[in-house]
């Protein structure tokens, strides 16, 4: 088995590097604007029904009132954080702050993938079919919770 | 009981503050030295497919100033037993812990402690 290369990591200096291979960062590049695209779609979309969970199980007025006050707080949020990734895919550092958008974007594109893939908590991607027609989506879904892990490890150092 | 019009607030708030937050940052250390005789809502994160383990310990640490022992145990609970309770307060508090694990994208709700 090769050796795996970082892709993200606490330098001893505290710094935080990134180093995406070029095939990796366009693909992270090519998600940025599809999510963009997804959060301004408005409230009731299946699609991003899990970048809006439900706050009050029991409580459908209260529901109302929390999602008339946070969608909009929810998707502003997850906007900026897409602009601090975009500002930032091709560098080499990231500040804390870039880093924490970097874990909320690209967990975001998880969760929409996940959602759309109906992906349960045993997804291993060696288990699925070459020619399965999603084996793409399952691949970057795959490949995302990696990253994200990675940048979990670095954040938390 | 909060209004209204501090929820809006509050949101503001978190929103323009939750993405720079930093672990030590977070940690409330003047509220938990309140007095505070009721604390009548709890948030509770429930288990969900998608999330990592990895992540969502990061998540509680981040956003609630837990040792990393704690946010463990608690994601362990929520992944085995499917659910914590992670944070219990009034209700104004409540509402932005849940708004923050929102924008984090886990499955939390609050509701009264009874």
């Amino acid at each position: 088995m090769a050796l795996r290369r970082w892709r993200v990591r606490r330098a001893r200096n505290g710094r935080i590097q990134i180093a995406l291979p070029d095939h990796e960062r366009e693909v992270v590049r090519r998600m940025l604007p599809q999510l963009r695209e997804l959060l301004t779609v408005g409230a009731e979309d299946d699609r991003t029904r899990r970048l809006f969970p439900t706050a009050f199980h029991d409580d459908p007025e209260a529901e109302a009132e929390y999602r008339r006050y946070m969608h909009t707080e929810l998707v502003a949020s997850r906007l900026t954080a897409l602009d601090m990734v975009e500002a930032s895919l091709d560098r080499a550092e990231l500040s804390e702050e870039e880093a924490a958008a970097w874990l909320q974007s690209v967990n975001s594109v998880r969760l929409v993938l996940g959602t759309l893939l109906d992906v349960d908590e045993h997804l291993d991607l060696d288990d699925v079919p070459d020619d399965d027609p999603e084996i793409q989506g399952y691949a970057i879904y795959s490949y995302l919770s990696a990253l994200l892990d990675e940048l979990v490890q670095a954040l938390e150092h | 009981m909060v209004s209204v019009g501090n929820l809006g607030k509050m949101a503001a708030v978190a929103s323009s503050s939750a993405p720079v937050a930093d672990p030590v940052e977070v940690t409330e250390p003047t509220d938990e030295s309140d007095v505070r005789p009721d604390r009548p809502w709890i948030v509770i994160v429930w288990n969900d497919p998608i999330n990592l383990m990895s992540y969502v310990t990061y998540v509680f640490q981040k956003l609630f100033g837990y040792p990393r022992e704690k946010a463990h145990a608690l994601m362990l609970d929520v992944h085995f037993k499917g659910r914590a309770v992670v944070a219990s307060g009034d209700r104004e508090h409540c509402e932005l812990d849940v708004f923050r694990l929102h924008e984090h994208g886990l499955w939390a709700t609050m509701q009264r402690d009874d």
